[in-house]
């Protein structure tokens, strides 16, 4: 290993849209505002979640797939630098060009640099989310390069000049007749009778892009899967616009985080069986390609791939916050979130929403950023995500690390204790006791005496004010269930449950 | 220090605990162990629940079932590798409406646009997904013939089905230009309603041939 002379200290944290402008309870509180966002979104996620039930059901292995896929991301992290120059290798081997981004504004600049040497002025673009994590278009667009989104959803949010709300059905806050009104208004050419049938909007997208493909020389694509034994890169997809980036143009650049690797093309057989059915809850998505570096006369024949950090080398320092990286996008653990169901993708600031963007966001560019410190306190910690996760992350572990990563960070700079530790103190000293609690319980009358009639609590003091600025919490019962059970059920006095602390017993 | 060294430097730093590198478990299935029957009637169960039209034929067949398929088309393209024996019979014999493309002599991406259909063979399919896969083989040709035309007829013989996808994948080269196709190309981008046909060819005919 070489010596760190000269190196900047580490971890280095990674730029670009990663990060929230607006703590999350003020976006929250904002976007929960939007009652259109709210019911398709709502629509989407329960859709989404009862066909992946279905056909994840279906797998008599499903949990052996899941236990395979999460130690193979865990080896992957393990082995990083020496799986990367093994794909740098082979990939190289077959006529791929390898670039190394050390955070997002070289990773554009390498971008914009290798479609200028092809003479060209104009990308057509696959959906992905690296690209948009670096601000890809944006920087393209100065640069006087056009990037033209050619996923369905991507092309009405780019039309529309807005952001993506969901990683995977990004313009899932659009219904149909506002895709139909965005055509009309942004597409050259669509014929003026468009109907908000979504068979003709997808019509009107297919002709709207047809000439693009077929007269594209550059197409710029993320990748899902890199395999490091073969040098091969797979792009996962539905509608065929990524064949046809991947397939038709003279050059290829992929834009890819150093992560995406698994060691060998059998873990494929994996990762291919995880992914549709958390993603899309389908058996197989449409279409799969998989290219190795060049192959001589089919598909382009200028091949490039750009290798990005972007914070996930500081992502991978944290011990407890790495298997974050272990994420295959799949978004099945934002499909499952009472949070993310209600706020929508927006109101996480970052490219990365949900349960996934609440971790990985923070970790990449450490918790200090702006408003990303809010970010892990965005979730109930219900554990629906970690259920769902194909690869097995597990999230609400990591957003208590990064909730006290936060708190001590914050402690550093001043050191009076927060309401916020107090209030957890108080909490760990009534529950670390059975006989405390039921102290404390007997209070439960005096909050019912602050409810008043109504049995409503509108407005609880301090940090706890947050919580009743959106909601009313019911008046306490007059009696704890703890008070209730002993009534209900008088224990026989030779076998007390083995599984209750002793202490709790009558 | 390149991007590269400095890269790779951060992430040895980032595991300077250095982590277990842990076994993989891999008791998930290796094999359906499904007979020749199941495998065909799992496959075009899953094919048809993706909107692919199937027929099963003899392999003598295949030639007059390519050509019903192909009855409406104006022009049709096939790789040079086709299979010779699929293109026999009165109608596909001295065809004019046939192109044939290959490597050495391709077609532009414009005549393509300007061609019906494509017939090609595949390399493997898997039962479980319905997922057809093409490798690029002289039989199925370059990437291009059966992306561009908006109707892709696809013959799969019946010893080329595996049961499941790790069986399939055991039987693929992973270095050549690969294309997994399950059904036609679809969107569910509006509203989640699925809507079939986007860019991709918006017709595929699937022959399993026995
Ligand atoms: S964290 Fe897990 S469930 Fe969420 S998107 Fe990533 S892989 Fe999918």
């Amino acid at each position: 290993m070489s010596t760190f002379l000269g190196m900047p200290s580490l971890p280095v944290y990674g730029t670009g849209n990663l990060h929230a402008s607006q703590s999350f309870p003020k976006a929250a509180h904002r976007e929960l505002g939007n009652a259109q966002l709210r019911a398709n979104l709502g629509h989407a996620t329960h859709t989404i979640r009862d066909k992946r039930l279905n056909v994840v059901s279906e797998l008599p292995d499903w949990e052996n797939l899941r236990d395979a896929g999460s130690a193979i991301k865990e080896s992957v992290m393990a082995r990083l630098p020496e799986l990367l120059e093994q794909f740098e290798a082979n990939f190289t081997a077959r006529g791929g060009v390898i670039h190394w981004a050390r955070d997002a504004d070289e990773a554009n600049e390498i971008v914009a640099g290798l479609i200028r040497a092809t003479g060209e002025t104009e990308a057509v673009k696959i959906k992905s989310m690296a690209t948009q994590e670096i601000g890809l278009n944006e920087y393209l667009e100065e640069q006087g390069i056009a990037a033209y989104e050619t996923d369905l959803a991507e092309l009405i949010v780019q039309l529309d000049h807005d952001k993506p709300s969901h990683i995977l059905v990004p313009a899932i806050h659009k219904n149909r007749t506002q895709v139909r009104d965005i055509f009309l208004r942004e597409m050259e050419g669509v014929d003026p009778e468009l109907t908000n049938d979504p068979a003709r909007l997808a019509g009107a997208a297919r002709a709207h892009l047809r000439r693009k493909f077929l007269t594209a020389k550059v197409a710029v694509s993320g990748a899902n899967f890199a395999l490091a034994d073969s040098g091969t890169l797979a792009v996962v997809e539905s509608e065929g616009n990524g064949r046809m980036c991947l397939t038709l143009p003279e050059t290829l650049i992929t834009v890819m985080g150093v992560e995406k690797l698994l060691p060998t093309w059998q873990d494929l057989e994996v990762f291919m069986q995880l992914l549709p059915r958390s993603s899309t809850g389908e058996r197989m998505n449409p279409y799969t390609s998989l290219w190795t570096g060049v192959t001589e006369g089919d598909g382009p024949q200028n091949v490039h791939l750009v290798l990005l950090d972007n914070g996930r080398s500081a992502a991978l320092a944290d011990e407890m916050g790495r298997s974050a990286l272990h994420c295959i996008r799949c978004s099945a653990c934002m499909n499952v979130c009472p949070v993310y169901e209600r706020t929508g993708g927006h109101a996480y600031g970052s490219t990365y929403p949900g349960p996934i963007g609440a971790i990985l966001s923070p970790l990449m560019t450490g918790i200090q950023a702006e408003e990303n410190n809010s970010l892990p306190y965005a979730s109930s910690l219900c554990g629906a995500c970690y259920d769902a996760c194909p690869v097995k992350i597990n999230i609400p572990d990591i957003l208590v690390h990064l909730r006290s990563v936060d708190v001590d960070s914050k402690r550093g700079k001043k050191k009076i204790p927060t309401q916020m530790d107090i209030g957890m103190n108080a909490a760990s000293w009534a529950l670390s006791s059975g006989k405390r609690l039921g102290m404390l319980e007997k209070g439960l009358p005096l909050g019912r005496l602050a409810a008043g009639p109504d049995k409503k609590i509108t407005k609880l003091p301090g940090i706890a004010a947050g919580w009743t600025q959106s909601r009313d919490i019911p008046a306490p019962p007059k009696q704890s269930f703890r008070d209730w059970w002993k009534k209900e059920h008088h224990a026989p006095d030779t076998a007390p449950a083995a599984a209750y602390n002793q202490e709790d017993q009558p | 220090m390149s991007a590269r060294e400095e890269i790779l430097d951060r992430i040895r730093t980032a595991l300077k605990d250095t982590p277990e590198v842990p076994v993989i478990p891999r008791g998930y299935r290796a094999s359906s162990q499904l007979d020749e029957a199941e495998l065909i009637e799992l496959l075009v169960d899953r094919l048809i629940d993706y909107k692919a039209r199937v027929s099963i034929v003899d392999t003598a067949d295949v030639p007059a079932k390519i050509a019903e398929l192909l009855a409406g088309a104006g022009s049709y393209v096939v790789p040079a590798g086709l299979d010779a024996g699929w293109l026999t019979g009165p109608e596909l014999e001295q065809d004019s409406r046939r192109r044939t493309d290959s490597v050495t002599a391709p077609l532009s991406v414009a005549e393509l646009d300007g061609i019906d259909a494509v017939v090609t063979g595949s390399a493997v399919a898997v039962a479980e997904t319905g997922t057809i896969i093409l490798d690029g083989s002289p039989n199925q040709g370059r990437r291009a013939i059966t992306l561009v035309p908006d109707h892709h007829i696809c013959v799969v013989k019946v010893a080329d089905i595996a049961g499941i996808l790790p069986e399939a994948l055991g039987r693929i080269n992973g270095t050549r230009p690969l294309t997994m196709i399950s059904g036609p190309s679809a969107t569910s981008d509006i509203e989640l309603e699925r809507v079939e046909g986007v860019h991709g060819p918006r017709t595929l005919d699937v022959i399993i041939a026995r």
